[in-house]
């Protein structure tokens, strides 16, 4: 028996568009199919704003979904398609309302043809337009921009996020890409194995993680194993491998014995050694340079610290810094502010999105 | 002209796949021409050969005895066998692919089993049951009718259930995240869906009840189909009407079959 | 606003409907009834039947004695129409394969544009009878005609040769009756068959005829088993062919089982039918068991 979703407790605001991030198993998608009426809760009550859904089936909820495949009516036109919802709900006047839907996707004039004649994008524009026309007070999107090419993608993410806007309605977007989640949406929980793990706002997320999952399923982290010292003036000093390290305390979502200390790979400056820490910065002494990758945007470093382990650097090529060689002796600075602080009891590899990972 | 040959070897063995495929495909075929060629014999001796041509057998096609009465009946038969058969087993299907329940590996094997039945085996079962059960005396039309519904379920089972296993489910939970109940759901995108795999189970079990002869022969009595008739005439004199019959059916199948697939093309070409 | 709070099992094949467990039972209660009335119990039928007294008519009525001797004395006095009846069948079986291989291999690779055309040619036949079809063979097969006078010239034949009334013909017209049974299935089994994976066993060295033998056929093979019981089994009980293109030399158990019958003779009729039967599903389990198919359809 697989447990889909754990203890979930989540609540989407209003009008906003709202991310379920996560990788594939995490669950997400069973906890839209939920909202959708499409799966059971074992155990647990859904509402839309004050009122209970969890028993009603999907054709008597106010909310509608956009599939990862679409799901277009082969055997209907586009115009039979939109107008689906409006007819089973018997509305009058529909013709006038799915030609304002396909000029608000962009699809006027496709009335008539089949699914089967449409792009993938076009098709996933229809599968929004039959989707919105009913006025649901939730839009559900089921991972809608993956079939999609890279450009394409894009320009469905401006596109979405127009509508959403214009709309004003809440939307739900389930997806597993972070840059995706991170770039439209107004609030994201990180869901993984069945809870969520962190929600906030995009920023807040990526800059102050709560968890290692979520400080490496976003973007990469550096986290350095530590222990907390002590706390005096809204900062831990948390003992590095003999170098003393500071964290605001508000950063630190734990605060004795061991953690994990963690500065994203940006916010990392790499330089000579005997570099002055100052009284705002975090200084790592005695890393020897290991490998140089050279971006075009920006030099990523691999830094080989004494206790052995790479930690990752990446410098924008502003032109006014210097670059270092391999085998080069550098320290690592960083401003305090933006250092983290997780509990040492959690995996550090957890979310690392390589194939290595998966290995025993 | 042994140049021309050797290209001809060259190309035989370069393509040989391919000129198997065309002797099999001539395999297949010339009975067929033979049938129609054969529709416009003027026959006169009792040896079955081709004599003179003549429109005659197409003017006059029901003049030999017995024959139209036979091919009326087989009509019958298949049409109400296909009806039966096809709503049967259409239900069956969506049964075995739609819900769950125990017991239905079995099912499985006994719907698989009238198809691998020799057809002598199905018959001479129907036969001796009808005759265990008293009604030795009423073989006739109903009795062929219970035969060709039993043995067509089979073949209307696995044909939609092909067609329903392939329907994408999301089409109907997207149907019921429009507003659509599990009726409307059914009708307005299930069935329609299903729909070209049901027609054609119908027509595959029409085909199968009208050229059946074994069974029927079996559990047939004192009515006569159309093989049976044939059967009959075989031995003896075979009027050439047989074969315009037979070019007749030949001609209706090709037809439904174009219609179908230029109905199916069309439909995919509606352009905007 | 939504709410959601849930430990929920993975819902297996969340339908949303058929969650009313009597519903597939109602639907497939009318024709299993039907097939179990007409078809299971006629079997049984036919079992008893052949466990009546011999000596019993229409007219007297039967008497279910264990009359076992009906098997005995029916294997002894007809094994040879059984034996030649497997022979047939086999034979016609081998050729449906070796005809109907290269055409569905044909129609599934190398076909293009003319695979839906070659496909309708190939059913073509289920488009006329098949009693007048056969017929057209006798024609064909004539002693006065073009193809018995072919194999006169190249001397396949001998100066008396004929094909019509031989058990040539007859196993002719069996491989032609059951040809669409075998190609249909091999069709299916190998235009499922990703071009790719022959490619890459060519990439990996292997000559066109390895490539067959070791990537394409073994893939084939659900194919190839279908077809082979679809055109076995019926054609093991078949009579047409014997009667109308052979002679009494060439009979098959088919037409011993229909003579009983015809004449009344029930008991005997039935216990070659019921043999036939065993026969044929003890021959299928085996082979099913040996290719190791058991997803037939």
């Amino acid at each position: 028996m697989f447990t889909a979703v754990d203890h979930l407790d989540l609540t989407v605001p209003a009008g906003s568009f709202f991310a379920l991030l996560g990788p594939s198993g995490c669950g997400k998608t069973t906890t839209l199919r939920m909202v959708a009426g499409l799966e059971k809760p074992t155990e647990g009550e859904v509402y839309l704003g004050e009122r209970q859904i969890t028993s009603l089936r999907p054709f008597k909820r106010p909310v509608n979904t956009v599939f990862q495949n679409y799901a277009l009516f082969p055997h209907l036109s586009i115009e039979e398609n939109v107008a689906f919802g409006p007819k089973r709900q018997r509305r009058k006047q529909v013709d006038a309302e799915v030609d304002r839907m396909l000029d608000l996707v962009e699809l006027t004039g496709y009335g008539k043809r089949r699914p089967a004649q449409l792009s993938g994008g076009q098709q996933q524009r229809v599968a929004l337009a039959r989707a919105l026309i009913n006025h649901p007070q939730v839009l559900l999107l089921d991972e809608p921009l993956g079939a999609l090419d890279l450009k394409l993608r894009r320009q469905m993410q401006i596109e979405l996020k127009r509508i959403q806007l214009e709309v004003g309605i809440t939307f739900v977007h389930v997806t597993h890409d972070q840059e995706e989640a991170m770039t439209m949406a107004d609030t994201v929980a990180v869901m993984n194995s069945g809870v969520v793990e962190q929600l906030g706002d995009p920023a807040e997320l990526y800059e102050n993680p709560a968890t290692t999952f979520v400080a490496n399923f976003l973007g990469q982290s550096n986290l350095i194993a530590g222990s907390m010292v002590d706390t005096a003036d809204g900062m831990h000093s948390v003992d590095v491998h003999g170098t003393k390290l500071r964290v605001p305390t508000g950063r630190a979502h734990v605060d004795r014995g061991d953690v994990w200390v963690g500065v994203r790979p940006e916010k990392v400056f790499v330089e000579s050694t005997g570099v002055d820490a100052g009284s705002n910065s975090n200084v790592l002494p005695g890393g020897v340079v290991s490998d140089v990758s050279f971006t075009g945007v920006s030099t990523q470093y691999l830094v080989r610290m004494p206790w052995g382990q790479e930690l990752t650097v990446f410098e924008q090529n502003t032109g006014a810094r210097e670059t270092f060689r391999v085998d080069e002796v550098v320290d690592l600075r960083w401003r305090a502010e933006h250092t983290f602080c997780l509990d040492a009891a959690q995996d550090a590899r957890a979310g690392v999105e390589d194939d290595l990972s998966e290995l025993p | 002209m042994s140049a021309a040959l050797v290209r001809v070897g060259r190309w035989i063995t370069e393509h040989l796949i391919m000129f198997l495929c065309i002797v099999g495909l001539i395999y297949t075929i010339l009975p067929i021409a033979v049938v129609v060629v054969m529709s416009f014999d003027d026959t006169g001796d009792i040896v079955y050969q081709f004599n003179g041509f003549t429109f005659e057998n197409w003017r006059h096609p029901c003049s030999p005895y017995g024959m139209c009465d036979a091919v009326v009946t087989s009509l019958q038969v298949g049409i109400l066998a296909t009806l039966g058969a096809t709503i049967l087993g259409t239900l069956m299907a969506f049964a075995l692919v739609r819900h769950r329940f125990r017991g239905r590996s079995t099912s499985n094997v006994g719907i698989f089993l009238p198809m691998a039945s020799p057809e002598i085996v199905l018959g001479s079962s129907l036969l001796a049951f009808f005759v265990a059960g008293g009604f030795a005396s009423y073989l006739g039309f109903t009795t062929i009718l219970i035969a060709h519904v039993m043995f067509c379920i089979s073949f209307v089972v696995v044909t939609v259930r092909a067609r329903l296993a392939g329907l994408d489910s999301s089409l109907e939970q997207a149907a019921m995240d429009l507003y659509a109940n599990e009726w409307q759901t059914f009708w307005r995108v299930t069935f329609p869906l299903v729909f070209p795999g049901i027609l054609a189970a119908a027509l595959l079990a029409f085909s199968l009840s009208f050229d059946d002869f074994i069974i029927t022969n079996l559990n047939a009595g004192q009515t006569q189909t159309f093989p049976m008739y044939v059967w009959g005439v075989a031995r003896r004199d075979i009027p050439p009407q047989i074969n315009v019959i037979g070019t007749a059916m030949f001609l209706i199948s090709v037809l439904i079959v174009l219609v179908a697939t230029l109905g199916g093309r069309r439909r995919g070409v509606r352009a905007g | 606003m939504s709410r959601t709070a849930a430990p929920v099992d993975e819902a297996p094949q969340s339908t949303a409907f058929g969650r009313r467990r009597w519903t597939g039972y109602l639907l497939l209660l009318p024709g299993a009834l039907w097939l179990t009335i007409f078809f299971i119990v006629p079997m049984g039928t036919l079992v008893s039947t052949s466990l009546y007294d011999p000596d019993g008519t229409l007219e007297t009525g039967y008497q279910v004695t264990w009359a076992f001797s009906n098997y005995v004395d029916a294997l002894q006095t007809y094994w040879p129409e059984f034996w030649r009846s497997l022979i047939y069948a086999g034979l016609a079986t081998l050729f449906a394969l070796l005809i109907g291989y290269p055409m569905a291999y044909a129609i599934a690779f190398k076909a293009g544009r003319w695979k839906n055309l070659l496909l309708i040619l190939v059913i073509a036949p289920f488009f006329t009878s098949f009693l007048i079809r056969t017929l057209s063979w006798k024609l064909i097969l004539a002693d006065q005609g073009a193809v018995v006078d072919f194999l006169k010239a190249v001397h396949i034949l001998g100066p008396d040769g004929r094909l019509l009334a031989t058990s040539v013909a007859v196993v002719l017209g069996l491989t032609y009756n059951f040809l669409p049974f075998m190609v249909l299935p091999l069709y299916a089994s190998l235009e499922k068959i990703d071009h790719r994976m022959i490619e890459a066993a060519s990439d990996l060295y292997a000559s066109p005829f390895q490539g067959f033998r070791r990537v394409t056929w073994p893939l084939s093979m659900p194919g190839v088993v279908a077809g082979t019981l679809l055109t076995f089994i019926p054609a093991a009980g078949d009579y047409i062919n014997v009667e109308l293109l052979g002679t009494p030399q060439q009979t098959m158990i088919g037409n011993r089982i229909q003579g009983l019958f015809g004449a009344g003779d029930y008991p005997f009729a039935a216990a070659l039918s019921v043999t036939l039967m065993v026969m044929i599903l003890a021959m299928v389990i085996v082979y099913i068991r040996r290719t190791g198919t058991e997803e037939l359809l």
